[in-house]
């Protein structure tokens, strides 16, 4: 049976000043009904532009998007018209972002920011609108929701806002949220409750959810499959426990590496991944990730490795068959 | 290349001895004539002590202090009440003049470099210009030479020199950053978030750098991250800060593993472990609430309003920092 969410080839690129940059290049990824998909990747990897892309929020100019299909419930959105598409946006499929104060609107009340997808999608009224607002507040425990309705964001903290962005998200049921960075701005112990709030409330609506990190311990904790991307393209797929204990790609391996980890043995010293990010401007012709790589080959600086299976719905892009050369070297 | 600090480090006294340091800012109203209506306890009573060649960690949720206590060691800020010693010598009321000579010993890495060094000067400059400012070298050539040392002790390439910083990625901005602060032969380097702006990949770079730099250079440094485990890989002690306070401090093996405060265990418990096994079993303790306002704090044990284990007493009465052996100290009336 076709999952929820299938991106398959998704390219987007721009232009700059600097001349095109492919910001996402052939990325594919799925996501089914009450799951959560982690994008894991460093700043400037592609993991906004993917799910920009998949929105169609990409601003053109400068960006457009140059191939692939994104089919959700048996429809490609890119192929649909604008009009049907503002009619999935906030709806079937709604978005949380990293800075909530940049996404909610400073002269509206919250309640009728949180209620308008209700309005919007459901036609409900005014009082019926801010009424399920209400309750959406109440949903994602903003203490004294009901009255909270006629606050404005700036009486509310960076926790709260984000809160009231879940509720926003939740107001028609989606089936699929994807939350960027949601709690990249937030300290420690409020990005844990945000979190957990957002799985709880997925789990109980079965709502898909699409996680984007850069965090790996957000992955661990809160994630059932992970894509990692690199210079804008998916280097690695799997469930998160294969990823964590048997990671293939060369980058990934290093991204495990070189994370302090709280229950690690102390003072081992850290493992870096050497170089510099790369500049998409001027990617290699072979692997992206080949300037850096401490198995690169031959074949690595000419070719470009597909993304492809390697046992147990775990897919890599890497032409290097890391455990057979870890082999060589014992 | 001299090592300031490794001179010192058979010294036992410590380098920097910090006494009940309250750091608080006025607020300001009125249109015509300004009043003081209220005021941010940003620091509100803070004491550590940092031994020579050791890291002492400063973490904590934004806002409760840390940037602020940083500022103040340096005396870049007005000290409201307390004590700062630096090397044996009351820093608390110097003025600038006086501050002159101890300023060179204390220097700032700051977590954007970007956002702090002129972008129209050459990078050779840059890492040069606190040697003008402090008479360090008298001769252009000879900072020159010794900014171009200073690259190469930082991981750069000397030619690199000649460039100006947006030519330069965050790492290596960093590092910049770093070159420029060790200009001075410091012996205290105040790490405000060096590496909270960095991808992980470079992060463990730069982290690597501060720690080859304090092995050759017997460095002492104040490291401020509010990643946990970060702090804990680079640190010899920890203290956790909350609105203005310590609430516990130890050595970073026992306060990882034998954390007292509730405000430390909740600290701890929110921070996830990049293993999914890991994380199945984890118990997942998650304290309610946020930080409240630094310019209103609550009475009593500041944690009070989302400590899971608040009594009667706590909502009143502050806390003390207290010994509890093996050199950590925990502010909460329940340990
Ligand atoms: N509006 C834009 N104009 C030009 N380039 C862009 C634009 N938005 C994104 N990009 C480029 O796309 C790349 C990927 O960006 P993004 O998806 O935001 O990365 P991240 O993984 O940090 O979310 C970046 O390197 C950036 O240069
Ligand atoms: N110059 C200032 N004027 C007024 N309040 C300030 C000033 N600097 C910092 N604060 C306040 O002091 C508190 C502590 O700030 P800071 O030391 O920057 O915290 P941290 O570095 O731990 O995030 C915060 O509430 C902050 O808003
Ligand atoms: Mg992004
Ligand atoms: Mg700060």
């Amino acid at each position: 049976m076709a999952k929820l969410l299938e991106v398959s080839g998704l390219t987007t690129s721009f232009r700059t000043e600097r001349g095109p940059v492919m910001a996402v290049d052939s990325v594919s990824f799925d996501v089914d009904a009450g799951e959560t998909l982690a994008i894991v990747g460093e700043s400037g990897s592609g993991k906004s532009v993917s799910a920009l892309s998949l929105m169609r929020l990409i601003p053109n100019p400068p960006g457009e998007i140059v191939a692939g299909s994104v089919m959700f419930e048996g429809q490609d959105l890119l192929k649909i018209t604008e009009a049907e598409m503002r009619a999935v946006r906030g709806d079937r499929i709604a978005m949380i972002f990293q800075e909530p104060m940049t996404s909610l609107n400073p002269s509206l009340t919250v309640g009728m920011q949180v209620g308008e997808p209700v309005m919007l999608h459901r036609g409900a009224s005014w009082k019926a609108a801010l009424e399920r607002a209400g309750e959406l507040l109440a949903r994602v425990r903003i203490p004294d929701a009901r009255s909270r309705v006629d606050a404005y964001p700036h009486q509310f903290s960076g926790g709260m806002r984000q809160r009231a962005m879940i509720a926003m998200a939740l107001a028609c049921q989606p089936k699929l949220i994807i939350a960027d960075e949601p709690t990249t701005a937030l300290d420690v112990t409020v990005q844990s409750q945000i979190l957990s709030l957002l799985k709880e409330l997925t789990r109980e609506t079965g709502a898909a959810l699409i996680l984007i990190t850069h965090d790996l311990g957000v992955v661990a904790r809160y994630a059932d499959r992970v894509s990692v991307m690199y210079a804008g393209r998916v280097v690695e797929t799997g469930t998160a426990r294969d990823i964590y204990k048997r990671p293939q790609h060369p980058y990934t391996q290093g991204l495990m590496a070189c994370v302090p980890r709280l229950d690690q043995v102390l003072g081992r010293r850290l493992v870096p991944i050497d170089g510099q990010p790369p500049d998409l401007t001027r990617l290699p012709p072979g692997c992206a990730f080949a300037p850096r790589c401490g198995w690169v080959t031959e074949r690595c600086l000419q070719e470009r490795p597909s993304l492809d299976p390697v046992g147990n719905g775990h897919l890599k892009a890497c032409f290097v068959d890391v455990d057979a050369r870890v082999g060589e070297h014992v | 290349m001299s090592m300031p600090g490794l001179a010192n480090m058979s010294d036992p006294s410590p380098l920097l001895v910090v006494e009940d340091l309250k750091v608080h800012f006025p607020i300001k109203a009125g249109t015509l004539v300004q009043r003081q209506v209220a005021s941010v306890k940003a620091v509100d009573g803070v004491s550590f002590l940092l031994n020579r060649g050791e890291t002492l960690g400063l973490v904590g949720e934004s806002g409760c202090g840390k940037s602020t206590t940083g500022l103040a060691v340096l005396r870049m800020l007005d000290i409201t009440a307390g004590r700062v010693v630096f090397d044996g010598e009351d820093i608390t009321r110097h003025d600038r003049a006086a501050m002159r000579p101890i300023r060179k010993r204390m220097q700032m890495v700051y977590q954007d470099p970007y956002g702090s060094l002129n972008p129209r000067m050459k990078v050779v400059d840059l890492i040069a210009e606190p040697m003008i400012v402090h008479d360090l070298l008298p001769n252009r050539a000879a900072r020159a030479d010794r900014a171009r040392e200073l690259l190469a002790l930082v991981g750069l390439r000397p030619d690199m020199a000649d460039r100006y910083i947006h030519e330069f990625s965050g790492g290596q901005r960093q590092r910049i950053g770093v070159a420029r602060a060790l200009s001075m032969e410091p012996d205290l380097l105040i790490c405000d978030e060096p590496v909270s702006a960095l991808d992980v990949s470079i992060q463990a770079q730069i982290v690597n750098l501060f720690q080859d730099l304090q092995q050759s250079l017997g460095l002492t440094y104040i490291f401020v991250a509010h990643d946990l485990a970060v702090v804990r890989h680079i640190s010899d002690r920890i203290a956790v800060m909350y609105l203005g306070r310590i609430a516990e401090i130890a050595d970073r093996e026992t306060l990882y593993r034998r954390p007292l405060h509730p405000y430390t265990q909740a600290l701890l418990a929110a921070v996830p472990i990049p293993d999914p096994e890991i994380e199945a079993t984890r118990p997942q303790i998650a304290v309610a609430g946020e930080v409240p306002s630094a310019l209103n704090p609550p009475p009593g044990c500041r944690f009070h309003t989302r400590c899971p284990l608040a009594v009667a007493r706590c909502r009143t009465e502050e806390p003390a920092l207290r010994d509890v052996g093996a050199g950590q100290m925990v502010s909460c009336h329940l340990v």
